[in-house]
């Protein structure tokens, strides 16, 4: 029977969770690097059992780990992440050059088929890639050196690249997102790159339609459909079918949309899952009920999950990458909160139950399908 | 040749699997910040950039430098260290500050 894997990073360590296909019994094990931050841990899809994670502090700056054992064991790799070249500035948070200054790996995006090749996403925003399991890191500078580089700023939480996508179809093609930049692909390799964000409007930046400044928090798309791309960006759930040329809202029913993550059914490339939450001013769900909304349409229509949610008194968020999907027949969703809650749902979202209840803050959750 | 002491803050021990908590290395005569840390470093490479910033290489904020009771933080790191702590005969604190969080 095939098992689960749940890699859990949260504001003071890692958790490793695990259990069967029934998914109904969990066993944690962690923390792992205990009193530290994990921004994020992902698993290479070529060989499950090769991990990469991020840990950080402020005491101590970066560190990679890496697993070849599925988490049993861990070591600590290269954490040198320089930026190609004299690396001049972006904009600051009022509008004055800053220079680009290296402050932690948001994301890690193992290759789809070799397991030393990872992509990381740092703040201030670029793009690194290691191709010798984490021993090196190098940056793919056209992404921060394309034209509108100098004109980046950051959200709320830095200049974050936080989102990466690779697509199965085309190794050429990548898909990132940097708050609050916007979105951006290569179609060359990383070679060269160009922001996809027409169609965004955010109303909070001097020109609501720029090319770029807009703050996405989240992109995702499902592996068959890659065309598709389903965004949550700091109000506004977008969806694409030009693989980001031109992005149309799809907020439709929900009772807000602002919100962090956004996540993919498995096996249905049209269902779709947010997590609404108040405002950018409140980060907690609406009315104090914690809810997944789920669009089995492409977006638009909306229906609210709340079976074993709490519906009172609640006040926690989910985070940008802490949500994740198995591939599983009856495809199980997952996410953690800010409150240090994990759910999953074993039914694509219809019921849910918390896996555990007392972790720290949650950054981070990926799912991985063990055979 | 006596040996020089560095204790270490639990974090960076646990990082790079150091026993106990303090670490010993002969470096002759000459001892400085810069060349106690370069040793740590190759001894342990995951220690590369926890206390010097990979970038600046300039001590990270957080961290700060005793010896002999003394806070010796702003010590230019290419500067001598008292001959006791060269000498082994009191140890280099490397402390991590205590701030929230």
């Amino acid at each position: 029977m095939s098992s689960v894997r749940l890699l859990v990073g949260t504001k003071k360590g890692a958790f490793v969770l695990t259990a069967d296909g029934t998914r109904k019994d969990w066993k944690i094990s962690g923390p792992h690097f205990a009193g530290w931050e994990l921004y994020h841990l992902k698993g290479s899809p070529a060989d499950p059992n090769r991990l990469y994670a991020s840990q950080s502090s402020s005491w101590f700056g970066q560190q990679i780990q890496r697993s070849d054992d599925g988490g049993l064991t861990w070591n600590p790799v290269d954490n040198k992440f320089a930026y190609d070249g004299t690396p001049g500035t972006h904009q600051w948070y009022d509008g004055t050059a800053h220079p680009w200054e290296f402050k932690r790996v948001w994301h890690l995006e193992p290759s789809l088929t070799d397991p030393d090749t990872c992509y990381a996403g740092v703040e201030d925003a670029a793009l690194f890639r290691t191709t010798d399991a984490g021993q090196s890191w190098h940056e793919l500078p056209g992404l921060r050196t394309s034209a509108t580089g100098p004109n980046w700023q950051p959200g709320a939480g830095g200049l974050c690249l936080h989102t990466i996508i690779l697509d199965k179809t085309n190794p050429e093609r990548m898909v990132i997102a940097i708050s609050a930049a916007g979105a951006f692909r290569t179609d060359d390799a990383a070679k060269t790159w160009r922001p996809i964000n027409k169609g965004l409007y955010s109303k909070y930046i001097p020109n609501p339609t720029a090319e770029v400044g807009h703050c996405v928090h989240h992109v995702a798309m499902h592996p068959d459909k890659p065309q598709t791309l389903f965004m949550q960006k700091h109000w506004d759930v977008m969806r694409s079918d030009n693989a980001g040329d031109q992005w149309t809202k799809i907020s439709g029913n929900l009772p807000t949309d602002f919100g962090f993550v956004i996540d993919i059914h498995a096996h249905q490339p049209e269902t779709v899952y947010v997590v609404p939450i108040k405002s950018d001013a409140e980060h907690f769900p609406l009315d104090g009920e914690l809810k997944v909304y789920r669009s089995k349409a492409g977006g638009n229509e909306w229906e609210p999950l709340t079976k074993g949610l709490p519906q009172k008194d609640c006040y926690v968020n989910v985070l940008r990458d802490a949500m994740s999907v198995d591939q599983l027949d009856d495809c199980g969703i997952y996410f953690g909160t800010t409150g240090g809650q994990v759910y999953c749902s074993p039914d694509g979202g219809d019921s849910w139950s918390a896996i555990t209840q007392n972790l720290p803050a949650v950054l981070s959750v990926e799912a991985q399908t063990l055979p | 040749m006596p040996a020089v002491r560095v204790d270490l803050p639990v974090p960076l021990r646990r990082l790079a699997s150091i026993p106990g908590h303090e670490v010993t290395f002969d470096l002759g005569a000459s001892v400085t910040l810069e060349s106690v840390i370069r040793e740590l470093e190759a001894r342990y490479p995951a220690l590369r950039g926890a206390i010097l910033d990979h970038h600046t290489q300039q001590r990270r904020p957080f961290l700060r430098f005793f010896a002999l009771n003394e806070d010796i933080s702003l010590l230019p790191l290419d500067a001598l260290l008292p001959a006791a702590v060269a000498d082994g005969s009191e140890p280099l604190l490397i402390i991590a500050g205590i701030a929230g969080g």
